[in-house]
């Protein structure tokens, strides 16, 4: 690294351009798993566009992506695979492209999964974030389309934000690559345990729920110590989701 | 891991999920909005209550308006053509004049030079140079005016409204909603409008819309009809209107394949693909100012490029192919003398001739050669000395020349209006094949989407053929 600083931001932990390289397609040989989950149209591709130097198609109507795509970028020496889900607005029912965005979530067992929110539509966006945080305790909020919610007045407080949601909260506009590098950053910080997530748990569930899923989980979490997402299990359990009694039968949520 | 107390938990949660009840959904779903609102409430300040989106609902009520929808639609595809047809004209005939013009005959006799022997001179020069060069100079310019203005609608989120227009339309011929989508999609390319399907979740719809894609005019499609339309149909009006004729006939065209695309749509969702239509949401984005240049420089190097190096590499060996089969004899008539003669008895029944029948054969794996291999031949059965000799492809610097050969060639206005039909209604080329296949997985309906369309174009260009012969 050539050590001439050309201004002083290239001393702050934030900007990091030399710890940053693309990798392209190329993702071989990686130290960690990001998945890239949100809304339709909230920007995923451009995110994923920003992070990973490629050029998926990104357009302006909701379902663009219909492939699940798979890039890498390397930060400071460690390798990262990102790979973009398809868009949903939540993950309770059984429609194809949100059973992928569940299964890879659950099962692919990503280290760290950035939701990409629209600031302009943040109450009906959390709607998938709250699933999320159910089901892992690592995770991101990028918080995209900032300029867009700027010129509509919308002002959000991302420490309240990030306290009530227990995760760290990046502000973006990945169209001009705004938030990016922090984003970046804070993803390298999840992964490697700097910052320690408590997700939000569900909190207004009627009373005769709450102690029907208390049992349950206590159950679950006898049975597997160490698990993650007990609560969301036992929602799904109550639920009767097949494919979920299914992998717990064979030890595939652990 | 104790498979006994795992029965045990499903036991258990089986027994709990009689406890509370069948709302269970609805009330977690239920609580998770309460909690976003709660949320929301603390962290989220809105001023000055949603002007832009208001701002927003105003622009769609008019470009989704019953009255104004359609045509708005119309007019916007009108205008991109229009700058298409216009401005690639100039860049086109420069490029060429160097390619073409300029380069071949010195790389003509560079090789003579060399004394590089006749035949593979021919080949490579005159068969493989000169198709790439003519793809080129024909595809580029439209191509790298079409895609920009395409992706700016998308980005400027346009398309969703398309969508909802003729949502009602697809919905009545059985098909889903989305296909406006794919069909958009298929405006630029039929095999990237197939893998756009994917956003359709039932099988059965997504069938059809595959199925179906081909009939939105594709990109390699666009130059054909505009350049026939302007020799043929321009012609016909004072030349103070022609090209605005020409644009009439173009877009005719074109919503004559989205006429197809919605009967083919019923009759499939009527009999082989029966079934219920899905409802399905579909989310207006807001608008957004496209970033210009960005959009501009991806859609180049993206689209554009991406799609011009398929056509370079079809058109390359589609050259030789050319070169080799107008220059290898058979008794005394070359091959493609042979077929030609051999085809103009059927092509005459549908209003069409021999020349433009084996070009569409050599043209399958890229419809952007279909003209270019039609001039060629034309030259070759009619005898007529503007083109450079046997398996030449060549570019005429004027589209009168080119009027000029076809007429020569015995084209009337009948052959004219019958090539732009059946240049909208044959198989797809074999990219969209073979992405069918991949999409579908399915031997039959790969068969089935190929064989259809050029059922229909026979169909269509005998009966107009016919009408056309017992009016005229």
């Amino acid at each position: 690294m050539d050590a001439k600083l050309k201004s002083t931001c290239e001393t702050c932990a934030h900007f990091n351009a030399d710890g940053l390289k693309k990798l392209g397609i190329r993702t071989d040989n990686f130290d960690f798993v990001v998945a890239l989950a949100g809304n339709p149209n909230t920007g995923k591709s451009t995110v994923f566009n920003a992070l990973t130097g490629l050029r998926q198609h990104t357009g302006n109507w909701p379902g663009k992506t219909v492939t699940r795509a798979e890039g890498g970028f390397e930060y400071n020496n460690q390798k990262y695979k990102l790979v973009d889900l398809p868009g949903t607005y939540s993950l309770l029912s059984t429609s194809e492209d949100e059973e992928a965005a569940r299964d890879f979530i659950l099962f692919g067992k990503p280290n760290v999964t950035v939701i990409v929110v629209d600031a302009n539509r943040l109450e009906r966006n959390l709607n998938l974030v709250l699933q999320i945080l159910e089901i892992t305790d690592k995770a991101v909020l990028c918080l995209n389309l900032m300029d867009e919610a700027k010129r509509n007045n919308i002002s959000i407080d991302q420490r309240t934000l990030s306290r009530d949601l227990g995760i760290p909260v990046v502000a973006a506009s990945a169209r001009y690559n705004e938030g990016i590098p922090e984003l970046i950053h804070t993803i390298s910080e999840v992964v490697n345990g700097t910052i320690i997530c408590k997700p939000h748990r569900i909190k207004n569930v009627p009373e005769n729920i709450e102690v029907a899923v208390k049992k349950l989980t206590t159950e679950i979490e006898k049975e597997f110590p160490n698990i993650p997402n007990s609560r969301w299990i036992a929602f799904r359990l109550l639920e009767g989701d097949a494919q979920i009694i299914k992998a717990l039968k064979q030890g595939e949520l652990v | 891991m104790n498979h006994k107390n795992i029965d045990n938990i499903i036991e258990l949660s089986n027994e709990l999920r009689w406890q509370i009840g069948d709302d269970f959904h609805d009330n977690l779903t239920e609580s998770i909005y309460a909690d976003a609102a709660d949320i929301v409430k603390d962290s989220v300040q809105i001023e000055n209550s949603q002007r832009r989106f208001r701002l927003d609902a105003r622009i769609d009520k008019i470009v989704t308006s019953k009255t104004f929808g359609f045509p708005i639609m119309f007019l916007i595809l009108g205008i991109v053509l229009w700058l298409t047809i216009i401005g690639a004209n100039y860049p086109s005939s420069l490029l060429a004049d160097i390619l073409l013009d300029t380069i071949h005959p010195s790389l003509k006799s560079g090789a003579a030079s060399i004394q590089m022997p006749w035949w593979l001179s021919g080949f490579l020069i005159d068969g493989v140079y000169l198709a790439v060069a003519w793809v080129i100079a024909v595809m580029l310019p439209p191509m790298a005016i079409f895609f920009p203005m395409f992706t700016l609608l998308e980005d400027f989120g346009y398309l969703p409204r398309v969508a909802f227009n003729l949502d009602n339309l697809f919905k009545k011929s059985g098909a889903h909603g989305k296909q406006a989508l794919t069909m958009s999609m298929g405006f630029g390319c039929n095999a990237a409008g197939v893998v756009a399907t994917r956003i359709i979740d039932s099988p059965r719809e997504r069938l059809i819309a595959i199925i179906t894609n081909n009939f939105s005019l594709c990109n390699g499609r666009w130059p054909t009809q505009i350049l026939i339309a302007t020799i043929f149909i321009g012609a016909l009006v004072p030349s103070a209107v022609s090209s605005l004729a020409a644009l009439l006939a173009v877009i005719g065209i074109a919503l004559l394949g989205m006429v197809f695309m919605f009967a083919v749509s019923w009759v499939l969702s009527k009999t082989v693909l029966k079934g219920e239509v899905s409802t399905f949401n579909l989310e207006l984005p807001p608008y957004r100012p496209p970033r210009f240049w960005k959009t501009i420089y991806t859609s180049l190097i993206d689209r554009t490029l991406i799609v011009l190096w398929r056509a370079v590499v079809f058109a390359a060996p589609a050259g030789a192919v050319i070169w080799l089969i107008s220059n290898i004899y058979i008794g005394n008539e070359s091959i493609a003398a042979w077929a030609i003669h051999s085809f103009d008895g059927f092509g005459f029944i549908l209003g069409l001739n021999g020349v433009i029948l084996l070009a569409y054969i050599v043209a399958i794996p890229a419809n952007e050669i279909v003209i270019p291999t039609i001039l060629m031949l034309t030259v070759l059965v009619t005898g007529i000395s503007a083109g450079s000799g046997a398996g030449v492809m060549f570019e005429l610097d004027s589209v009168n020349a080119t009027a000029d050969i076809l007429k020569a060639g015995g084209w009337t206005l009948l052959t004219a209006i019958n090539l732009m039909l059946f240049s909208l209604l044959h198989n797809p080329c074999s990219t969209t094949i073979y992405t069918i296949y991949k999409e579908t997985k399915s031997i039959k309906w790969t068969v089935f989407a190929s064989v259809m369309p050029v059922v229909l174009g026979f169909i269509v260009t005998f009966l107009v053929a016919q009408f056309w012969r017992l009016l005229a």
